[in-house]
C-alpha cells in the first residue's frame, strides 16, 4: 500500500519511503560528489534506515547505500513521494 | 589527434607518447573499486611508498612483476570519482596523468579499474580519463561477483562505446590478468595501434558525465546485479536501534583490548628481548666507548622504533578486518552522532579510541578518514588522549603524593579518582581543541559527511597481510629513521662534553646544563632542576622521565620505585607534583608522535604547531595548578 505526498526535502522523507530527486541547494563541489554517488536529478531514492541515534540516515540510490546527515539532506528537494505503509511489525 | 563533431568530441584511440617504448603505467579508479588489491596483485610485495610533494596524498609505485612486465613501473593514483580539481586527490591524479608532477614520470599507459557491480556510476570516471588521450585498458573488477549475482554486460559493445579495450577481471581471485599482459605486450611493440573515434561528453561536469554513463551502460546491455540480501539482513541487526549500539560497543571494547591488553605486553616483551640482545652483543666489542655508543645510542634508538611495531600491526589487523568486511563504515555511522558534538565525524572514533593506547598507530589509522580537514583535526587532537606512556609517571606521582583514602568504599579511592581525573583532563583538552580547530583554521570548507556503505564481504588474508606489510615498512623506513636520529641526538646531548675521554654525568652534560638553565622558567610550576632535566630527556618518550629521575635522585635501581617516591616526597610540594602530571597530560613529550605526524601530513608545519600548542597549554595548566594548590595546602 502506498500513498503520495507533496514535494518535500530528502531529510523529511520517512523511512521506507521512495521519492524522486529534484534539486540540490548545496555548493557545486558537494553536488558533484553526491552526483558521482548516484544522487542525480530525476533518479529514485529510498530512505532505507536511520542510524541508531536517529541521524545520519541511509539512502539507497541506484543500487548504492549512502548515509547523509540531516544537515546535508535538508538541502536536497524531492518530489513524487511514495510513502510506504508499514506492513505489520516490520 | 582529435577533431570536433557536433554533439561531442571525437577522440582517436591514443598511442603511446613514443611508439614501442612504454615504461610507466598509471592505475586509476574510483574509491572502493578494488584498486589497492589490484595494485598489490600486479606488483607483488616490493613497492615504493612516499608522499607526493607538498600534499598529503600517498604515492606508491612498483615494478609490474605480477603480470611478467618487470620492465614497467606501475603508479597507483588516488581513488577518485572525477578529475574535477576541487579535491587534492583529483589534482594529484590530473597532474600525474599530464606528466606535470615533479619527480613522477609521465605515464605512457593507463589502467582504469571500475567496479562491475556498480558500473552505472563508476563509468562516470571513464569519460574524463579517456579524454586525457592516453592508451587505456578498462578493467571491470569483481566481474565474477557480478555474473554470480545475475548481472550482465557486453564487454565488446562497451569497448566499442569507449574506444578502448575492456577486460573482465577479479582482483581478489587474480583472474583475467592475461588480458592486461597481452595489452601491455601489444603496446610495447612498435606496430600500429587500432584507432577508433568515440563520443565523449562535451562538458565534463557531473551531470553530463552521468547522462553519458547511463547511455553507455544501456547501449552495452548492462544489467546491474541484484544486491545481496545478506547486506540488508546483516544491517537490520548491526544497525538496529538497540542491538546496533550493543554490538558496536562490543567491537570497540574488542579493538581496545587487542591494542591495549595484547599490544602493550608484546611491546614490553620485545623491548626486554632487545635490551638483552643488545647487552649480549655489545659485550663482545673490545672498546668500552664503542660498547656505550652502540648500546645506549644506536640500539636504544632502534628499540624506540621497533617497540611500536606490535601495536601498529595489531591495530591495522583489526582495522583491516573491520574495513574490508564493511563494518567500519557502519561503526562510523553509529559513532557519528556522538563525534559530531565534538566537531569530528564518525570515522574519527576508532583512531581516537586507539590513541588511548598509543598516539602513533592511532595517527596512522586516521587514513580511513577521507575528509582531509576532519583527518587533520583528528591527528591534532589524538595526542591528548591518555596514552600508555603517561602511566609510569602518573602512577609514580600518585603513589608518592596521593593518600589511598576511600571515596566510594574500597572499590573507588582517591588515587583512582585522581587517575580518572587525568584521563578526563586529556579528553577535555582534545574536545576543546577539536572545537577550536573546527571553528578557526579548519573551518574554511565545512565539507559534509558523506558515507558510502559498502556491501559486506569476507576480508581476505592476502589483502590484510599486504596492508600490514605496507604499514609496517612505511613506519620503519619513514618514521623510524626520524625517531632513530632524534633518539641518537638526544643521547649525544646527554653525554657531551667529554672530560679527558670520559663522558659527562647527566647533570653536567649539555642536557643537564640546559635543565639548570630553564629551571627559573619552570620554578613557578613547582619544578626543581631535576624535574627540568627529566622534562628534557622525556622529549624522547614520556616514560623516560621515571628513569631519569631515578638516576638524578641516585635511587637504587632495585628499590627504585619506593626510593624514588620517598625522594620526591622530600623534594617536591603537592602542588608541584600535581602540576607535573597535569603538565604530562597536555604536553607533546613524544618524538615518535611528532615524526608520525610529519610523515602523515607531509610537512613539519603541523608537528611544529602541535608541539608549541600542546607544550604551551601544558605550561599554563601546570602553572595554574601549582599556584592554586600551593595556596590551598
Amino acid at each position: 500500500m502506498v500513498r503520495t505526498q507533496p514535494p518535500t526535502t530528502l531529510s523529511e522523507l520517512a523511512i521506507g519511503s521512495c521519492a524522486t530527486l529534484a534539486s540540490f541547494e548545496l555548493p557545486e563541489e558537494i553536488q558533484g560528489q553526491l552526483m558521482h554517488l548516484g544522487f542525480v536529478p530525476e533518479s529514485r531514492v529510498l530512505a532505507l534506515r536511520r542510524a541508531p541515534a536517529g541521524d545520519p540516515t541511509v539512502y539507497c540510490v541506484d543500487g548504492t547505500e549512502v548515509a547523509l546527515r540531516r544537515e546535508t539532506a535538508q538541502f536536497i528537494s524531492v518530489h513524487s513521494v511514495f510513502v510506504a505503509v508499514r506492513e505489520g511489525a516490520r | 589527434m582529435s577533431h570536433c563533431e557536433p554533439g561531442g568530441v571525437a577522440v582517436e584511440m591514443a598511442r603511446p607518447r613514443v611508439a614501442g617504448k612504454i615504461s610507466t603505467v598509471a592505475l586509476i579508479g574510483p574509491p572502493n573499486s578494488g584498486k589497492s588489491t589490484l595494485f598489490n596483485r600486479l606488483t607483488g610485495m616490493r613497492q615504493k611508498v612516499a608522499n607526493y610533494p607538498g600534499v598529503t596524498v600517498e604515492q606508491r609505485s612498483a615494478r609490474m612483476g605480477g603480470v611478467n612486465h618487470r620492465e614497467l613501473t606501475l603508479i597507483d593514483l588516488p581513488g577518485i570519482y572525477s578529475l574535477n580539481s576541487y579535491s587534492e586527490d583529483a589534482r594529484v591524479a590530473v597532474d600525474v596523468l599530464q606528466g606535470n608532477m615533479p619527480g613522477t614520470p609521465a605515464p605512457d599507459v593507463v589502467l582504469l579499474v571500475l567496479d562491475a557491480l556498480q558500473l552505472n556510476r563508476q563509468l562516470m570516471l571513464a569519460a574524463p580519463v579517456l579524454a586525457m588521450g592516453l592508451p587505456t585498458l578498462v578493467l571491470l573488477n569483481m566481474s565474477d561477483l557480478m555474473t554470480a549475482r545475475g548481472g550482465e554486460i557486453d564487454p565488446l559493445a562497451l569497448a566499442r562505446e569507449l574506444g578502448a579495450p575492456v577486460a573482465m577481471i577479479s582482483a581478489t581471485k587474480g583472474s583475467g590478468f592475461d588480458a592486461i599482459d597481452r595489452f601491455l605486450s601489444r603496446l610495447s611493440e612498435p606496430a600500429e595501434v587500432r584507432q577508433q573515434p568515440v563520443q565523449l561528453p562535451v562538458l565534463q561536469n557531473a551531470a553530463s558525465c552521468h547522462q553519458w554513463a547511463s547511455q553507455v551502460s544501456s547501449r552495452t546491455k548492462y544489467k546491474a546485479p541484484t544486491s545481496s540480501n545478506w547486506t540488508r539482513r546483516l544491517d537490520a541487526v548491526l544497525l538496529h536501534k538497540i542491538w546496533g549500539p550493543v554490538i558496536f560497543l562490543a567491537v570497540v571494547i574488542g579493538v581496545f583490548q587487542v591494542v591495549f591488553a595484547a599490544g602493550l605486553p608484546l611491546s614490553d616483551w620485545l623491548t626486554e628481548i632487545f635490551n638483552k640482545a643488545g647487552a649480549a652483543t655489545v659485550s663482545f666489542l673490545p672498546v668500552h666507548w664503542l660498547q656505550v655508543l652502540l648500546r645506549d645510542g644506536v640500539w636504544n634508538g632502534v628499540q624506540a622504533v621497533l617497540v611500536f611495531l606490535p601495536q601498529i600491526l595489531l591495530l591495522f589487523l583489526v582495522i583491516g578486518i573491520l574495513e574490508d568486511s564493511g563494518y567500519l563504515a557502519r561503526a562510523a555511522l553509529i559513532a557519528d552522532r556522538v563525534m559530531r558534538t565534538i566537531g569530528l565525524n564518525g570515522k574519527a572514533f576508532i583512531p581516537l579510541l586507539s590513541a588511548y593506547a598509543c598516539a602513533v598507530p592511532a595517527i596512522m589509522a586516521t587514513r580511513t578518514i577521507e575528509n582531509k580537514r576532519d583527518r587533520l583535526a583528528t591527528i591534532l587532537v589524538a595526542p591528548f588522549m591518555t596514552c600508555a606512556a603517561r602511566l609510569p609517571i602518573y602512577t609514580l606521582i600518585i603513589a608518592a603524593f596521593i593518600p589511598n583514602r576511600p571515596i566510594l568504599g574500597d572499590f573507588f579511592g582517591l588515587r583512582a579518582a585522581v587517575m580518572l581525573g587525568l584521563y578526563l583532563l586529556g579528553f577535555l583538552a582534545a574536545l576543546g581543541t577539536a572545537r577550536m580547530l573546527k571553528s578557526s583554521i579548519l573551518k574554511a570548507s565545512s565539507a559534509p559527511f558523506i558515507l558510502e556503505l559498502p556491501q559486506y564481504r569476507w576480508p581476505t588474508l592476502r589483502s590484510i597481510g599486504l596492508r600490514l606489510l605496507d604499514r609496517g615498512t612505511v613506519f620503519v623506513k619513514q618514521t623510524g629513521t626520524v625517531i632513530l636520529a632524534v633518539t641518537f641526538a638526544l643521547w649525544l646531548l646527554s653525554i657531551v662534553p667529554f672530560h679527558g675521554g670520559t663522558m659527562a654525568p647527566l647533570t653536567e652534560s649539555l642536557i643537564g646544563r640546559l635543565g639548570h638553565f630553564i629551571e627559573p622558567v619552570l620554578h613557578p610550576l613547582g619544578f626543581n632542576w631535576k624535574i627540568s632535566i627529566g622534562l628534557l630527556t622525556s622529549v624522547i618518550a614520556r616514560e623516560v622521565i621515571v628513569g631519569t629521575l631515578g638516576t638524578l635522585y641516585g635511587a637504587d635501581p632495585a628499590t627504585q620505585s619506593v626510593g624514588l617516591q620517598a625522594a620526591l616526597r622530600h623534594d617536591m610540594t603537592i602542588g608541584g607534583a600535581i602540576a607535573l602530571v597535569v603538565f604530562f597530560a597536555f604536553a607533546m613529550q613524544c618524538t615518535s608522535t611528532l615524526a608520525v605526524v610529519r610523515r602523515e601530513t607531509n610537512s613539519w608545519k603541523w608537528p611544529a604547531v602541535q608541539f608549541f600548542y600542546m607544550t604551551g597549554l601544558a605550561y599554563l595548566a601546570a602553572l595554574a595548578t601549582n599556584q592554586i594548590l600551593s595556596r590551598i595546602f
